[in-house]
C-alpha cells in the first residue's frame, strides 16, 4: 500500500478506495473497517448488494425469501452488513469511475465530477452477461440475463409476457425459474450446452454440493412449472419486426430440426465475463484463461494485481460467484493491509484461500457443463448485427478482415468501428474475437484484447468540477 | 545474412512514410516500408482528422495545396475508402480577442496568393449561418475547400495500394541500426534482418531522434499526445471542422461531425507523450479543461455524452514545424518528420513530393523552410 502522505498532520491512515458495493466491496469494506481504517466505497448502484444481491427501491417491501430464493440469508447480511458500515465509510452511490491516472480516480455523480487520491485501490467490479451474437438480437424485447433479473428484483416487472431464456450456464436456468416463480410464462428454456456435458463436469461440481443441489433443484422447478427445456441447441434467430419488436425465436433442436417459438421478450447470456475496464486503465497486467476463453486481470492468489496498489476481488477479478466475492473481497482487503504493514489474521487468510481453491474448482466445471459455444460465433450468418452500438454486421466485419488483412482485436475495431461504440466492445467483444481468430485463422490468444478507454461508461459533457 | 535489397527503404508507416513508399512505388520504384508496430497506429491514426490548410505559415501552402489534390481523389488512388469530407474547415476566435481577429482577417487576404480561398465572417451573421456557435464567437475565417477524414483509415489505406504497387510492406519489425556504406544505406531491424538500398527516407515520427543521430544529426524534438474524445452519435448538424484561433492553450479545442452523428473533438492541453512504450494516455484534468473549453464554442455540446478518449504519440519540433526533404549532411538522405500535430493535412502532399524528388531529382515545391539546420545545434 505504501506511499500514504505522512506529513505535519501526523502519520495518515493510508487512503484505500474500494470499487463497488456487491458482496465482494462489502466485504471487503467490512474488513478494512475492522482495521481501523475509513475506506470510500464508491459504486454505481444506487443502493448497494451489487447485482446478485440487487436491493428493491425503499419504497418496495417484498421479503427476502421472495426476492432471493435460497440465497436470502446471504442478500441479508450482506445488505445488514454495509448499512452497519455506513458511518465509518466514505459512500459515494450512483458514482461511476471514468477514469484513473497517477493514483487518483477520476468520479462522477450526475454531472460532479471529483478526483480522489489513493494509496490502494481495490476494484470489486463484477460481472456482466457473456453475449454471443445472433441475428435478430437488436430488435426491441431482446434483454440479456442479467437485464431480466434486474427488471424482476429490482422493479418487480418481467422483460415480456412470455419469454424465451436462451443461451447457457447456471445463470439461464436461475432467472428462468425466477420467472416462473413470479408468475411469467416462460416459453422455453434453450441452452446450447449438450446434457452430457453437465454429466462429465459432475466430479468438479461436486467441489460445491450444495450449490450443485441448488442447481437440481432449480431445474426441478422448471419441470415442475412445466416448462419446456431444450439442450444442445444452436441458435438460428430472433425474428421480429423493428417496429413491433420481437415474435419469436427459431433455433436447430439437438437434432437438427429447426423449431420455431413465438414470445414477445427474449433473455440470453453465456455465463458471465468480468468488468475489468478499470484494471485495465489502473494499468494491471492481463492474462489469457485457456478454460473460459476471455481474458482476466493478473492477480495472485490474494488479489494482489501487476500493479503495487491495486488490488482486484470477486467476479470482476475471475468469476466465482457471489460466494467467492465475499471470500475474496475479505481476502484482497487482508492483503492490501498486509501490505500497509499491518498485523492480519494469516489463519484466516489461509481458510479464506482454500474456499477460494474449491470455489474455483466448482468455476471449472460450471464452465464445462456450460461451455462458451465459440464456434457459433464463427458460423454466424453475414447479416447478423455483431455490434450493436455501431450496427456493424458480420458481413462487414469479415469484409474488414479480408481487405485489411487486420487478426487483431484493437486494430480490427480502429477499422471496422466493432467495439468503438457506448458500451466499448462489452457486449460484442468477445464474439467478435472470435469471428476475427477463426477466419483469420489464428488463435483467440492472438487476437488479442480490446483495450479499456476512458470513460468506462459514457460521460457529460456538461461536467463540472467539484472541489 | 543477406540484406534485402530495394531502390529505396522507407522507415516508419505513418501517412508520411506509407504515402511515400505509395507514391515510390506508382512510379516504378522498388520500395520496402518498415514499420516497427503497426502502419498508421500512432500519431497518424489518432489524431483529429483535420484536412485543414489554413493556419499554416504561408510557405507550407504549396505543399498543402498539393495534398488537397490528393484527398480529393483518395478513395479512388487507394482503391479504399478514408471517409474523407469536404465539407468546410472554420477558425473561430472569441470576442475580446481583436488581434487574433485581425491576425485571421489578414492570413485570409495573404493566403489568397496561394490559391486559398478564405472566406472572413463577423457575428452576428456568422451565428446566422452557423447557429451551433456559441454567443462568444465573434469572427471566423471559412475555407470551403477543407474537411475532415478518417485518420484510422489512411495510413493502412496507402500501404496496402503500395503494396498492391509491389512495395514491400513490413510491420512490428524495429529498427535499431543505419549506416550509410559506400553508395548504400544499410539497415537492421532489433531482430537482426537486413535491408539495403541507395536511398533511405526516415519518416520515423516521435522515435526520428534514435535514428538522425547515428547519421549525425540529432533532433531536438519532444513528444505529445493529443486530448482527443468521441461523443454519442448525434443528428448531423455540424458541416464545417471548426477550430478556436487563440493563443491561450486551453481555449484551443476544435471539433468536427461525421454524418454517422458521432463529434469528434480534440485541443486543449496535451499529454507527456511516451515514446518508449508508444501508449500515450490522456490526462482526466486535460479532458475536464477541454470539456469546459467545447462546452464555449458549441454550447449545446453540453447536452451530450463522450463515449470514449485516447491519445497517441506525436513528435514536435521546437517551432512547432516539420522537416522534410533532404538530409543536408548524408545524400540519399530524406527526412519527414516532426509534424508537430499539424501532419495529417499535409502528409499526402509529403509523400507525393520526396517521391518525386527521389525519382526525378527534384521537384517544383519549396522545401527551403523544411531543413533541420535551421536548429542551430549541430
Amino acid at each position: 500500500m505504501g506511499g500514504a502522505d505522512v506529513d505535519s498532520a501526523g502519520p495518515a491512515t493510508p487512503r484505500v478506495v474500494v470499487v463497488g458495493a456487491g458482496p465482494a466491496g462489502v466485504r471487503c469494506a467490512e474488513t478494512l473497517v475492522k482495521a481501523g481504517i475509513r475506506p470510500v466505497v464508491v459504486d454505481e448502484g444506487r443502493r448497494s448488494g451489487g447485482q446478485i444481491y440487487r436491493r428493491q427501491p425503499e419504497n418496495f417491501t417484498r421479503p427476502y425469501a421472495a426476492l432471493y430464493g435460497s440465497e436470502a440469508a446471504k442478500a441479508e447480511s450482506i445488505h445488514r452488513t454495509f448499512d452497519s458500515l455506513l458511518e465509518h465509510i466514505d459512500y459515494m452511490p450512483e458514482t461511476l469511475i471514468w477514469n484513473i491516472a497517477d493514483n487518483h480516480v477520476y468520479t462522477v455523480c450526475g454531472n460532479r465530477q471529483r478526483a480522489l487520491a489513493y494509496d490502494a485501490l481495490i476494484l470489486c467490479t463484477g460481472a456482466t452477461d457473456r453475449l454471443m451474437p445472433v441475428k435478430g438480437w437488436q430488435l426491441a424485447g431482446t434483454f440479456s440475463l442479467g437485464g431480466a433479473q434486474v427488471a424482476l428484483k429490482s422493479q418487480a416487472c418481467a422483460v415480456g409476457s412470455r419469454v424465451v431464456f436462451m443461451g447457457t450456464g447456471a445463470l439461464l436456468y436461475l432467472v428462468a425459474a425466477q420467472y416462473a416463480a413470479a408468475g411469467a410464462t416462460v416459453a422455453a428454456v434453450l441452452d446450447t450446452s449438450a446434457l452430457w456435458r453437465r454429466v462429465a463436469a459432475l466430479p468438479k461440481l461436486l467441489a460445491q454440493p450444495r450449490a450443485l443441489w441448488k442447481g437440481m433443484l432449480l431445474t426441478a422447478s422448471l419441470y415442475r412449472a412445466r416448462v419446456p427445456v431444450y439442450f444442445g441447441i444452436r441458435p438460428v434467430a430472433i425474428e421480429g419486426s423493428d417496429d413491433s419488436g420481437v415474435a419469436a425465436v427459431s433455433f436447430r433442436d439437438s437434432m437438427g430440426k429447426t423449431r420455431t417459438l413465438a414470445c414477445d421478450a427474449v433473455a440470453m447470456g453465456y455465463h458471465l465475463r468480468p468488468e475489468n475496464q478499470l484494471a485495465d486503465l489502473a494499468r494491471c497486467e492481463f492474462r489469457f484463461d485457456q478454460p473460459t476463453r476471455q481474458w482476466l486481470p493478473l492477480a495472485d492468489r490474494d488479489g494482489r494485481s501487476s500493479i503495487d496498489d491495486v488490488y482486484l476481488a470477486g467476479d470482476g477479478a475471475r468469476i466465482l460467484g457471489a460466494d467467492g466475492a465475499e471470500a475474496s473481497g475479505e481476502l484482497a482487503a487482508l492483503a492490501a493491509l498486509e501490505d500497509s504493514g499491518a498485523r492480519v489474521d494469516s489463519s484466516r487468510m489461509d481458510s479464506l484461500r482454500r474456499k477460494l481453491v474449491k470455489l474455483q474448482r466448482f468455476a471449472r466445471g460450471l464452465n464445462q457443463a456450460f461451455p462458451w459455444p465459440a464456434a457459433f460465433a464463427a458460423e454466424l450468418v453475414d447479416d447478423t448485427i455483431v455490434c450493436r452500438c455501431e450496427a456493424i454486421r458480420v458481413g462487414e466485419l469479415r469484409a474488414t478482415l479480408s481487405v485489411t488483412g487486420s487478426r487483431e482485436v484493437n486494430r480490427t475495431k480502429a477499422f471496422s468501428r466493432v467495439g468503438m461504440g457506448r458500451c466499448q466492445g462489452r457486449y460484442c467483444g468477445n464474439a467478435a474475437a472470435e469471428i476475427i481468430a477463426s477466419d483469420g485463422g489464428v488463435a483467440i490468444e492472438e487476437a488479442g484484447r480490446l483495450r479499456a478507454q476512458a470513460p468506462v461508461k459514457p460521460l457529460p459533457v456538461a461536467l463540472e468540477k467539484d472541489s | 545474412m543477406r540484406a534485402q535489397a530495394s531502390d529505396v527503404i522507407v522507415v516508419g508507416g505513418g501517412i508520411m512514410g506509407s504515402s511515400t513508399a505509395f507514391f515510390l512505388a506508382q512510379r516504378g520504384l522498388s520500395v520496402t516500408l518498415l514499420e516497427r508496430d503497426l502502419v498508421g497506429r500512432h500519431a497518424s491514426g489518432v489524431n483529429y482528422g483535420g484536412v485543414r490548410r489554413q493556419g499554416r505559415p504561408l510557405y507550407q501552402l504549396p505543399l498543402a495545396n498539393r495534398a488537397s489534390a490528393i484527398w480529393r481523389r483518395a478513395n479512388t488512388l487507394l482503391e479504399a475508402e478514408v471517409e474523407y469530407l469536404q465539407s468546410g474547415h472554420m477558425r473561430v476566435c472569441y470576442r475580446g480577442s481583436d488581434r487574433d481577429a485581425a491576425a485571421m482577417e489578414q492570413y485570409a487576404i495573404d493566403a489568397k496568393e496561394y490559391g486559398l480561398n478564405l472566406e472572413y465572417l463577423e457575428a452576428p451573421e456568422l451565428q446566422a449561418r452557423f447557429p451551433f456557435l456559441g454567443p462568444e464567437v465573434m469572427a471566423g475565417s471559412l475555407s470551403m475547400e477543407d474537411g475532415h477524414a478518417n485518420p484510422r483509415l489512411v495510413a493502412p489505406a496507402f500501404a496496402r495500394a503500395a503494396g498492391r504497387l509491389g512495395a514491400r510492406v513490413e510491420e512490428n519489425i524495429r529498427i535499431v541500426a543505419v549506416e550509410k556504406v559506400a553508395d548504400d544505406f544499410r539497415v537492421e531491424s532489433a531482430d537482426q534482418r537486413q535491408f539495403r538500398a541507395p536511398v533511405l527516407v526516415l519518416a520515423t515520427g516521435a522515435w526520428a531522434g534514435e535514428l538522425t543521430a547515428q547519421f549525425g544529426e540529432p533532433v531536438p524534438m519532444t513528444s505529445w499526445g493529443p486530448t482527443m474524445a468521441v461523443t454519442e452519435p448525434v443528428s448531423y448538424g455540424i458541416k464545417p471542422s471548426l477550430g478556436v484561433y487563440t493563443a491561450v492553450a486551453k481555449e484551443s479545442v476544435y471539433c468536427r461531425q461525421i454524418p454517422r452523428g458521432n463529434i469528434i473533438f480534440g485541443g486543449g492541453y496535451k499529454a507527456p507523450g511516451y515514446p518508449t512504450t508508444g501508449h500515450t494516455r490522456v490526462r482526466p484534468q486535460n479532458t475536464l479543461a477541454q470539456l469546459e473549453e467545447i462546452r464555449r464554442l458549441v454550447p449545446e455540446m453540453g447536452q451530450l455524452n463522450i463515449i470514449r478518449v485516447w491519445s497517441g504519440t506525436e513528435g514536435y519540433m521546437p517551432d512547432g514545424q516539420p522537416v522534410a526533404g533532404p538530409s543536408e549532411r548524408v545524400s540519399g538522405l530524406f527526412y519527414a518528420f516532426g509534424f508537430s500535430g499539424s501532419g495529417f493535412q499535409i502528409g499526402p502532399g509529403v509523400g507525393e513530393t520526396l517521391a518525386e524528388l527521389i525519382a526525378t531529382g527534384a521537384t517544383p515545391i519549396d522545401l527551403s523552410h523544411y531543413k533541420l539546420s535551421r536548429f542551430s545545434f549541430a
